[in-house]
């Protein structure tokens, strides 16, 4: 199996402080695979390296045969890496379809001479790009709501819009800074269900930050454990639960080892 | 959760009705109208537009200030001293107006003791005059004063019972009162308008006879009659109407629609390129600061309304179009001493696409160095930026090139097929094409790809970049683009001058031009031609509010960010997933 993306001996530092730390990983293509770890433990942070926001002193990101270390975010967006916030970032004075439509950027080609004189380039893409938008708006089922500004949309369909400002560019990885923050357990399961469907019909690699555990053992083929801005576990969900390590970074080193007989009785399916 | 209807259905009988009027908020706002009316007064306001009559003889401009401050403060007053009674409100509305004519009666009593004017010079005896209905003082003092405090109490009532009727009513009624006022303001304009014309007697009737002033008192009740009438009438039917015009328009196919627009846009073209023959040379000259207003408002419009990027040195790239229309037409640059340096002598045609360019260029160089700033940083470079053209174009080291502080003479006006096109009638229909080929390379911009872009980048830059937008190209294509509208204005503007200082490069005019987008409503197209209505048509046809424009403006902007903080005319959201073709349950509209 081939890799969408590579990773490798990735390091950032504000200052002192090393957020991300000589980090290796590989995301396998058409995967969904995830990363979590405490608070502060790096992961938006890695996420802002992958997408170009920040730029790693150290270490290269391959994604999908190209280098994309310390490239300008425009410029990873155009190889095919879209990307959703952990706190809502839609373009909130913008009409919802419009949102998609600047999604969609990176693969239209018309510029001002074209938009003044409304050349025949300019219709047919206009025209396409409209009915992808709303292909796409009817996708993330917000269909009849791409006229709303999108500040006016509820909670929940904000986060699925953004998902679908997200697609427009038709990426080839998918980076979603957790994506349920903030939905109730109906909205997450819904929005769960959503995102596999998203890799099995489009065959899209997603990367997941969550927070939310049920969510994360759910659909994800890949755990990466953040902590410290180092990797202190990576393998499948059922390797994850039971790695003490982990335990330990999120509950203290104390209540590792009281968990862990505990946790082996009380196993949940996944 | 049961608390709290309990105590919401319970105060309104366990506290009885008589506690409900707040007589200290009447109070207190009937003081700060009294505050406002004494504080135009001393700044001279008041006297000032007392030389024009609203209804001749009867109430000036000046008076109608004071006035309308007592009424506005005593209706909020009203408004604010009682929820329920509508007698509470209409003696909360009394008793403000009666404060603020206390206040007023105080400083009429102040000004009799105290030789108020070594500190306040507007303080004329006129003033009190005004103030006191005409009376004698200080024989007629107390005579004075009871009329004031009387007036005050009137008015105060009426804007009470205003609030305590039903508001169809009050609607009615203000857009009467604000209908006499309007016309009253401009009786002077349309009278000048119809001299000579076949209506002028009519209008006589109505406005009173050209040497009067203000509106006749039979004219300023019809005119009140005939607004309430529109009023109750749009009031009434006019939602239907409205609702019933739309959805005919939406139910016609999308080519009869375009067809439709299309008309209506070339009427409205047609009407205004007619326009000047009625306006006269003086109007026309006024249109002419307009259309060149707009031209700078659409350019600033994309800079500020489209992108995001608050802009302060925009005159900058005004300056530059007019200096290069200036120094490639010019038939004699001089130093300023009667000497010739030297001479270009291009045509308006051969200049202007040099003065577009330069001021586009100009506009992309700003941009490079500021690409990284945001807010409040890059409203600073860019003030700094068009202060340092004003103060080279004024400097004794450009002199010999461009005039230094004497400017440029001589400057070619604008001649087609031999004819001159600088006289204020000919420059306007310069100026409309100008506006009407800005405005729809804005428009279309508006609605594209670009357009979008730019839009994105106003709402959140980082996410934009990481939609794959260039934030390079597309920021200096706004800059650029706004430029080059700035630079057209200036050409033309120099050439309809043919004669250009650096005064006429103030900062004051990107504060304009900014005012003005911000009142018609940000990134809206139509709201800039409201904006430079409102902002520089209306301060031109009455010259008494030039003196006090800085005041007013700095009232409108904070009156339009505490009210209407979108705008007159705010940038309408462009509907593109529902097409009339398309069949698709409107449940959200529900």
């Amino acid at each position: 199996m081939t890799s969408t993306l590579i990773a490798k001996g990735v390091t950032k530092r504000f200052g002192g402080l090393v957020a991300v730390n000589n980090l290796d990983f590989e995301i396998p293509e058409k995967s969904i695979s995830s990363i979590i770890g405490p608070n502060g433990a790096g992961k938006t942070t890695f996420f802002n390296c992958i997408t170009g926001f920040y730029n790693p002193e150290e270490g290269t990101i391959l994604f999908d045969g190209h280098e994309i270390q310390g490239l300008a975010p425009d410029r990873v967006t155009r190889l095919g890496a879209s990307r959703t916030y952990q706190n809502i970032r839609l373009f909130a004075n913008m009409t919802a379809i419009e949102n998609v439509l600047v999604g969609q950027h990176p693969q239209m080609k018309n510029g001002f001479f074209d938009a003044v004189f409304r050349t025949p380039r300019f219709n047919r893409e206009e025209k396409a790009a409209v009915e992808e938008a709303r292909r796409l708006l009817r996708f993330v089922g917000l269909r009849g709501m791409g006229d709303t500004l999108a500040r006016n949309l509820p909670y929940g369909a904000q986060r699925r819009l953004e998902i679908a400002r997200a697609l427009a560019n038709k990426p080839k990885l998918l980076l979603l800074d957790e994506p349920t923050a903030g939905m109730n357990p109906n909205e997450t399961g819904e929005l769960t269900a959503f995102i596999r469907d998203l890799r099995d019909t489009l065959g899209i690699t997603i990367l997941l930050i969550e927070h939310d555990m049920r969510v994360v053992m759910g659909i994800s083929e890949q755990i990466t454990v953040l902590d410290y801005g180092s990797k202190i576990a990576e393998g499948k969900p059922t390797d994850i639960q039971s790695n003490p390590s982990v335990i330990e970074a999120y509950l203290g080193r104390g209540a590792a080892s009281g968990l862990k007989s505990a946790k082996q009785t009380t196993k949940e399916p996944s | 959760m049961a608390v709290e209807t309990l105590s919401k259905t319970k105060a309104p009988s366990a506290v009885p009705a008589t506690m409900d009027f707040n007589w200290k908020t009447a109070g207190r706002i009937g003081f700060i109208g009294g505050i406002l009316a004494v504080l135009v007064s001393v700044i001279g306001m008041v006297e000032t537009f007392d030389g024009r009559d609203i209804i001749g003889g009867v109430i000036s401009m000046g008076q109608t200030v004071v006035v309308a401050l007592i009424f506005a403060t005593a209706f909020m007053a009203a408004d604010r001293s009682s929820k329920t009674s509508p007698l509470f409100h209409i003696l909360g509305g009394g008793l403000s107006g009666l404060i603020s004519a206390v206040m007023l009666a105080l400083f009429v009593w102040v000004s009799q003791l105290v030789n108020l004017r070594e500190i306040f010079v507007n303080v004329s005896p006129s003033l009190i005059a005004i103030l006191t209905f005409d009376k004698e003082l200080p024989a007629e003092l107390s005579a004075a004063v009871i009329q004031l405090l009387l007036t005050g109490l009137v008015l105060g009532v009426v804007a009470g019972v205003l609030r305590a009727a039903p508001i169809k009513i009050r609607n009615i009624i203000f857009s009467g009162m604000l209908w006499v006022v309007a016309i009253g303001l401009l009786g002077e304009l349309i009278r000048t308008l119809v001299t000579g014309r076949a209506i002028e007697d009519q209008v006589a009737w109505v406005l009173g006879g050209r040497l009067e002033k203000g509106l006749s008192v039979n004219g300023a009740v019809s005119i009140f009659i005939f607004a309430s009438l529109l009023s109750f009438i749009s009031q009434t039917f006019g939602a239907r109407i409205g609702k019933e015009v739309q959805t005919r328009r939406a139910a016609l196919p999308a080519t009869t629609q375009r067809i439709l627009n299309g008309v209506i846009l070339l009427v409205v073209f047609l009407v205004l390129w007619q326009l000047p023959q009625y306006l006269g040379l003086y109007l026309s000259d006024v249109a002419n600061t307009v259309g060149l207003y707009i031209l700078m408002g659409l350019g600033l419009n994309i800079v500020v309304g489209f992108a995001g990027l608050l802009d302060l040195g925009y005159v900058a790239f005004f300056a530059i179009g007019a200096y290069v229309m200036g120094v490639a037409t010019s038939s004699a640059v001089g130093d300023g001493r009667g000497q010739i340096l030297f001479s270009l002598n291009w045509t308006f045609w051969e200049a202007l696409p040099l003065a577009i360019l330069v001021a586009l260029f100009a506009g992309i160089l700003l941009g490079i160095p500021v690409l990284k700033m945001r807010g409040d940083y890059l409203a600073i470079v860019t003030l700094g930026f068009g202060e340092i053209i004003r103060i080279m174009a004024l400097s004794d080291y450009l002199k010999p090139n461009i005039g230094g502080a004497q400017g440029i003479v001589g400057i070619q006006p604008i001649i087609l097929a031999g004819q001159n096109l600088s006289n204020p009638i000919s420059l306007f229909h310069v100026v409309l094409i100008a506006c009407v080929i800005v405005g729809f390379v804005a428009w279309r911009l508006r609605d594209s790809r670009v357009g979008r872009a730019w839009k994105a980048i106003r709402e959140d830059e980082d996410v934009a970049a990481a939609m794959g937008i260039n934030l390079v190209s597309t920021k200096l294509l706004a800059f650029g683009a706004g430029a080059a509208f700035s630079g057209l204005a200036g050409a033309i503007f120099a050439s309809k001058l043919t004669s250009i200082q650096p005064g006429s490069f103030s900062f004051i005019v990107s504060i304009n031009i900014l005012a003005l987008i911000i009142i018609g409503g940000m990134g809206s197209i139509p709201g800039v031609l409201v904006g430079a209505l409102a902002l520089v048509a209306l301060p031109e046809l009455l010259r008494e509010f030039a003196e006090f424009r800085l005041l007013v403006y700095g009232v409108v902007l904070v009156m339009m960010m505490l009210y209407k903080p979108e705008g007159l005319l705010p940038e309408e959201t462009h509907k593109a997933e529902l097409h009339e073709d398309e069949n698709i349950p409107a449940e959200s509209h529900a």
